[in-house]
């Protein structure tokens, strides 16, 4: 047991064969620490969600290694649940049975699943709504349930695809008030990926500011600054303008290439 | 409403046709003897005897074909490699009327309901076959990628995951081979049978009662548009449990 979750070691990885292959990631190296909150930012097409997905198991790298809590990862597993940005939920179960989707097949006892479901139900205040389908709920209700499924199975890491791009501010802010509530509780390992640098700044313990064409990690930023975190605060400002100013610089170093 | 106006305007066209046309009541009858003949039909109740027979024809053939269209659709939606080879083979079988078969059909399966039964099968099996193998293709990519995380596999993906997602396009499949199969019902009570609505107008054709025939052609019409209108309250629901609604 390492005291990291996540080793992601000079991972390469190209899409389509032939002619012209695609590199889209390149020795892309970085560690997530248990129970730390990182993010990686950058914008489309910086390959953030193929390494995502990499981490995920959902695609393999080309090389490079990628350890989840010591052992490589070669598939999806459910310790490591992702949660996507659209698409979480299945129309045709109800809130409570989506929840309970990833416990079925466990060798627990009934009670002991109803628990963990109500449980993970009421840290996302959704103790109301169990037998409501997704397509009567809001955009943000569903992904509250999306978050209680992965609660519910308990897992190491969870994965988040842009998983508040969809929503309103308002929903989203209440959201990622909710997303650190929860995870101060739970000490879950969260590795997001987003294009929304207030989302970096306000939820993660580390950005790791992604350069695109290649993917590359061009920086990585540190916020100390305690959580929940005040979004009018100088301090929120400061690391706000800090990662734009490294982004610009991650996006400038490419403008060559554009030029030729 | 609209359905008793669209009845409405077709008896008065009907009528009209006859009054202009000067035809005779053996060319082509008018509404109030089909009618009579109609009311006939329900007092004596052989209606509903021969209602009965081709509505049980039509389950056991209609079912006969249904679930195992879904299950084979299923497996080869699943199975791309083998389906390129299926394919072909359900495209050459496809477009035969069902009716083409008959004089195997009386061969193998002989009179009575059999033949019914047997032509029900066909017409209704490739729809499901073709839509269910469609919709298990098209399945969202992020469904399956739920399943791939959560571990589940095989057997549990099938019921859990496929066979839901799926299910809307089974569905627009079972409401077309419904209506195929009631189409060609009539097709397989002309062979050989002596019961069912398609008895009922071979027979009075035989007869002569051109009132009876078109008597039972109304009673096929209406029952037709029954069985699509209850599929399609079936449809409805199904499209809002099963379908997509994003947020």
């Amino acid at each position: 047991m390492s005291e990291y979750m996540i080793e992601v070691t000079d991972v390469n990885k190209s899409f389509g064969n032939g002619a012209k292959p695609v590199h889209v990631l390149d020795n892309v190296s970085f560690r997530v620490k248990k129970g730390e909150i990182v993010t990686l930012f950058g914008k489309s097409g910086c390959g953030k969600s193929t390494m995502l997905n990499i981490v995920g198991g959902f695609e393999r790298a080309d090389n490079g290694d990628v350890m989840h809590d010591g052992h490589p990862v070669e598939r999806p597993t459910k310790r490591c649940v992702m949660l996507f940005q659209q698409i979480n939920l299945l129309p045709w179960r109800s809130v409570i049975k989506n929840v309970e989707l990833g416990l079925e097949e466990e060798k627990i006892s009934a009670e002991e699943k109803k628990e963990r479901v109500m449980d993970a139900l009421k840290l996302v205040g959704l103790e109301e709504h169990l037998n409501k389908f997704p397509h009567e709920l809001s955009g943000g209700m569903q992904q509250r349930v999306a978050i209680a499924r992965a609660l519910a199975i308990q897992p190491d890491v969870i994965l988040m695809d842009e998983p508040f791009a969809a929503l309103d501010s308002f929903n989203r802010y209440n959201l990622q008030n909710e997303l650190l509530r929860i995870q101060e509780k739970k000490k879950t390992t969260i590795v997001l990926v987003t294009h929304d640098i207030d989302e970096a700044v306000y939820l993660s313990d580390r950005v790791m500011i992604m350069s695109s064409h290649p993917g590359r990690i061009f920086k990585e930023i540190s916020i100390n600054q305690m959580k929940p975190r005040d979004r009018t605060h100088g301090d929120f400002q400061y690391y706000r303008k800090k990662i734009l100013e490294e982004f610009q610089l991650s996006d400038e170093q490419l403008a060559p290439e554009y030029n030729i | 409403m609209n359905f008793s106006i669209g009845m409405t305007i077709l008896v008065i066209l009907w009528q009209m046709v006859i009054w202009i046309g000067d035809y005779q009541e053996a060319l082509l009858p008018s509404p109030l003897s089909v009618a009579k003949a109609i009311i006939a039909m329900i007092v004596d109740g052989t209606l509903f005897v021969h209602l009965q027979v081709s509505l049980g024809r039509f389950i056991a053939g209609y079912l006969l074909a249904v679930i195992p269209a879904i299950m084979l659709g299923m497996l080869l939606g699943r199975s791309p490699r083998v389906w390129q080879v299926i394919d072909p083979i359900v495209q050459v079988l496809r477009p035969v009327s069902p009716v083409a078969w008959s004089p195997f059909i009386v061969l193998w399966f002989g009179i009575g309901n059999m033949p019914a039964i047997a032509i029900i099968f066909i017409a209704a099996f490739f729809p499901v076959l073709l839509t269910t193998v469609a919709g298990v293709k098209k399945i969202d990519r992020s469904y399956l990628k739920i399943a791939e995380n959560l571990e589940i596999k095989n057997w549990q993906l099938m019921y859990k995951f496929i066979f839901p997602a799926a299910f809307p396009s089974v569905v627009s499949g079972l409401r077309l081979a419904l209506g195929t199969a009631w189409i060609f019902l009539v097709a397989g009570e002309m062979i050989g049978a002596q019961s069912g609505l398609g008895f009922l107008i071979v027979d009075a054709r035989n007869m002569l009662n051109l009132d009876y025939v078109l008597a039972g052609i109304i009673f096929i019409g209406v029952c037709g548009f029954l069985l699509d209108r209850l599929i399609s309250v079936f449809e409805g629901w199904v499209g809002k449990h099963f379908g997509m609604v994003r947020g």
